[in-house]
């Protein structure tokens, strides 16, 4: 078996396949009516609570309230570098991923904080692009519980908008991961079970101004 | 069942599931549950019609560049220090696996559940070279310990009910503590089994939803964060992806994410997906390898009405809407690919002299409720029909062909027709009963297996009018 | 208007009541019926079973038949179906594409019932007396392609005397499908027996529909039963009064 024989094969083949093929032409992306920020915040909120994850909306002074709130009684907390310290309450076992945690001892933590890239009011999705204050992928699967800070400014209208802005971090060779709401499963009766593999709790804290 | 490949004829394997009184019981209440929510999701989206038509221009522009596009992947894959592998059937795509595996000495993987995976019959290949394949979806989990195959594109484990799978994680999980029916404790005892597996394994297999050639960006779109573990965690990732999965540009996926998870889970939005471009220093497997596959595909391409199949999303969409497949079940079609799609999708990648698989185009009433569910409008009404054609060209002469010529003949005059009516007529005596026909014979005969027929009656259409026009006068009934 | 009555062989040969009252129904709306008895069949049976070259030379004798028509009328929506939206296409698959462009040609001038007394004449009350309880179950093509919507419920709401009773999942296809209902006669009948289900829960007298051929499959069913439900085309409802019932 020659791979750069099969390359070739399938190559011509899809040459021979598609040569009396016209290009089609494109429609224009259909968009919604301009929204205002007040309804966008809105269907954001809307929709995280009807993905059954936390939601609170605080001033930039009550982050650090209302992290501690969300941490509830989970301790041990791991730390993405970049991420604004002044987010983070008083009396927690930090963790800091440098140098790297082994999956053991991610395993051990029980929750992480992080921001996000951007997030899509109109699917309650937040997309991490792994930046400063984000952390590599591990951090936000492993552990039990994942608070998400987001400024509302970061929220958009639409899954296009979403993607945009992430063009660049996708460019430059980044991954992505996007989330909405916590991990799920039908797979049994199609009954929705919350929390398989992923992190079982998400709560997601929008910062005013 | 296994891979592409049906056992038995459509109709056959469709007789003995529909008489399955719990299938049946489970696929209505799932198709059911899931088509309302599908109207919803998608109802609340504004200009739906106008996303589906954008996805299906979407495709066929990246499938009329399809060289050039992989050609992209290809190269941007490598840069970001990946490895590209090309494979022009399901053994050399096995193969490829295999070699990797055993370079790295790996026993056993993970895999995120993957339907080409399953359509090029991996986990059986991995078997005989001695490496354990774990499905970690939880469908696939049930699956999987219960040596069964997958019956649905979305919900592989559909035909299961709670008790079933009860009893089997009991037996296989080796939980310590004895589980309920309740799927909340039967999706806990999956986590617990494969937690240790996620954290320890060394490779992993996956498929690609989606793959964005200029930035050669691989997708995949999940919901239990079993797809993160397996491209997160491992040190070595191979995933397999058909050649029609690859999009020109990042920007194309938009239009997709709007479009599956409405369609398929019926969800704004599915809780999980992850991109990743080649490999990423620091973050995830340090050693990545895409194979493009392409098994058939490349035939699908080179037929101008077929080629629209590769389109596919695999939302499921269309099974969840097909009444044939609410009754027949997903493990009636004989392949990976159930219902609707797979009765377009199956035969093409086999080629239409697959006697076997030339009788799913036939598993239609040619509804179209398909067509109209199909995010990236598939016409898999029409497609089924063209492909009727196609098999009936490897049939020869057949009773069927035979007594199609001779009704052609027949309606080839108006007169004639006449003629072929009334000796219909005269000769029905002997099948009526009680004024009803109750029992037809031959080819035929399927129809009076569950209905009656009211038989010819004394006067066709065409001769009242004639007598009508002779005395020139309305008619009476 | 002078209408070219297309009556499919299915009805010219097992219905002629709905053929019938289909002449009776536009006469008296005050329009010329037309039948040109060189007509046969539009082809559909032959190309949903594969038997394109045989559907096409029938297609190419409609085209011949009707070439001259000023509107043609079906009281069928799956063969306005098949001649509106997959003639065209089969005969693109041969390479006839001669033929494709004169079937487009007479597409705008083909009408189903229904869609021609509402569409096309705007008429919704055609005057009609039915004294019964009735339902009403859509057609997968004359939904789905011929997109019909709720004109057969516009004219049966207006018909006097009517009861029209709403049919549970009426959407779902009754397993019809020509041929499909003999090659896969397991299917087929596990559809039909929860059409027959839906029918019967709504009480009905009888179920009414714009294409005989599902009505034959539904009927054949509800006799097999012994239900004592009965089906009955649109045509011949929307023709009854209280002078002449035909059905």
């Amino acid at each position: 078996m020659s791979n750069a024989e099969a390359r070739l094969e399938i190559l011509t083949r899809i040459n021979r396949a598609v040569r009396d093929r016209d290009v089609p032409e494109r429609p224009a992306y259909p968009r919604a009516e301009g929204q205002s920020r007040a309804d966008v915040l809105h269907t954001f909120e809307d929709r995280i609570l009807d993905y059954r994850a936390g939601f609170v909306r605080v001033s930039p002074d009550g982050v650090r309230e209302a992290v501690r709130a969300a941490l509830g009684d989970a301790r041990r907390v791991v730390v993405p570098d970049g991420l604004d310290p002044a987010w983070l309450p008083d009396g927690l076992d930090v963790r800091r991923d440098t140098p790297p945690l082994t999956h053991a001892q991610l395993d051990g933590v029980d929750s992480v904080v992080t921001s996000c890239a951007v997030a899509v009011a109109r699917t309650g999705t937040i997309i991490l692009d792994h930046g400063p204050g984000q952390g590599r992928r591990a951090l936000t699967l492993v552990p039990d519980l994942h608070v998400c800070v987001i400024h509302a400014h970061q929220i958009v209208p639409d899954v296009l908008d979403g993607v945009h802005a992430v063009a660049g971090a996708v460019r430059a060779g980044r991954p992505l991961t996007w989330l909405s709401g916590g991990s799920a499963t039908s797979d049994i009766e199609l009954v929705r079970v919350e929390g398989v593999h992923g992190p079982r709790t998400l709560r997601v804290i929008v910062v005013d101004g | 069942m296994s891979g592409l490949h049906p056992a038995r004829p459509f109709p056959e394997a469709a007789k003995s599931e529909v008489n399955n009184p719990q299938l049946r019981a489970n696929l209505r209440k799932v198709t059911n549950t899931i088509r309302e929510k599908r109207l919803r999701a998608v109802g609340e989206l504004p200009h739906w019609e106008e996303l589906r038509v954008l996805g299906a221009a979407t495709k066929d522009a990246s499938l009329a560049h399809l060289s050039d596009r992989l050609l992209e992947l290809e190269a941007s894959v490598k840069a970001r220090g990946g490895h590209v592998h090309w494979a022009r059937d399901a053994a050399e795509a096995r193969e490829l696996v295999a070699q990797i595996a055993q370079g790295h000495g790996v026993t056993e993987l993970i895999k995120v559940k993957s339907i080409t995976s399953d359509e090029i019959e991996l986990n059986r290949a991995l078997d005989a070279h001695g490496i354990h394949a774990i499905e970690t979806d939880l469908a696939e989990l049930i699956v999987q310990l219960s040596h069964d195959t997958p019956s649905h594109i979305l919900v592989p484990a559909i035909h299961r009910n709670r008790a079933e799978i009860q009893a089997l994680f009991n037996r296989e999980l080796g939980d310590p503590e004895h589980l309920s029916d309740d799927p909340a404790v039967l999706a806990g005892a999956a986590r617990r089994y494969l937690r240790q597996k996620f954290l320890t394994t060394k490779m992993a297999v996956s498929g690609a939803n989606f793959a964005i050639a200029d930035t050669g960006t691989v997708c995949v779109v999940e919901s239990e964060g079993n797809g993160r573990m397996c491209v997160t965690l491992p040190e070595v990732l191979v995933s397999i992806m058909g050649i029609e999965k690859v999009l020109g540009t990042w920007e194309d996926i938009s239009v997709f994410m709007e479009l599956l998870p409405r369609s398929s889970t019926a969800e704004r939005m599915n809780p999980y997906t992850s991109f990743w471009s080649g490999v990423t220093p620091g973050d995830g497997p340090q050693e990545f390898h895409l194979i493009l596959l392409d098994n058939g595909r490349t035939d699908v391409l080179a037929d101008e009405v077929g080629r629209q199949t590769l389109r596919c999303i695999r939302c499921s969409a269309c099974l969840n809407v097909c009444p044939v497949y609410e009754r027949a079940g997903g493990h009636a079609y004989g392949s990976v690919y159930p219902g609707p799609i797979g009765a377009i999708l199956t035969p093409q990648l086999l080629h239409m002299d697959d006697k076997n698989a030339n009788t799913l185009p036939g598993a239609s009433s040619l509804c179209g409720a398909c067509f109209d569910a199909c995010p990236v409008r598939i016409n898999i009404p029409q497609v089924l029909i063209y492909l009727r054609g196609e098999a009936n060209g490897h049939k020869g002469t057949t009773l069927e062909s035979v007594a199609m010529g001779a009704a052609r003949y027949a309606m080839s005059e108006g007169w004639r027709f006449e003629g072929a009516v009334k000796l219909a007529r005269a000769g029905q005596g002997p099948l009526v009963h009680g004024g009803q026909i109750t029992a037809l014979p031959g080819l035929l005969g399927g129809w009076t297996q569950s209905r009656d027929l009211a038989p010819f009656p004394p006067q066709s259409f065409r001769e009242w009018w004639r007598e009508r026009e002779a005395e020139g006068a309305g008619g009476e009934p | 208007m002078k209408i070219d009555l297309f009556i499919t062989c299915l009805n010219d040969a097992l219905f002629p009541k709905t053929g019938q009252a289909t002449v009776s129904l536009l006469e008296r709306l005050g329009h010329e019926v037309r039948f040109n008895a060189a007509q046969t069949c539009c082809g559909q049976m032959h190309l949903n079973t594969g038997y394109r070259a045989d559907a096409l030379s029938l297609v190419r004798k409609f085209v011949n038949d009707f070439r001259d028509a000023e509107v043609i009328v079906l009281p069928s929506g799956s063969c306005a179906a098949m001649l509106r939206e997959l003639a065209p296409d089969a005969a693109h698959w041969e390479g006839d594409e001669a033929l494709r462009s004169e079937v487009l040609e007479l597409s705008g001038r083909i009408y189903e019932l229904s869609e021609f007394l509402v569409k096309k004449l705007g008429v919704e009350d055609v005057g009609a007396a039915y004294p019964h309880r009735v339902t009403y179950h859509p057609t997968c093509h004359a939904m789905r392609s011929l997109h019909v919507g709720d004109a057969p419920l516009r004219l049966l709401r207006n018909v006097r005397g009517l009861t029209l009773l709403p049919l549970p999942h009426a959407d779902e296809c009754c397993g019809f499908g020509g041929t499909f209902s003999v090659k896969n006669p397991d299917v087929s009948t596990a559809m039909l027996a929860d059409k027959a289900r839906h029918i019967l829960e709504t009480g009905a007298e009888a179920c009414t529909a714009g294409d005989n051929s599902c009505l034959m499959h539904i009927g054949g069913g509800l006799h097999r039963l012994r239900s004592g439900a009965r089906t009955v085309h649109l045509a011949e409802i929307l023709a009854s009064t209280p002078g002449q019932v035909w059905a």
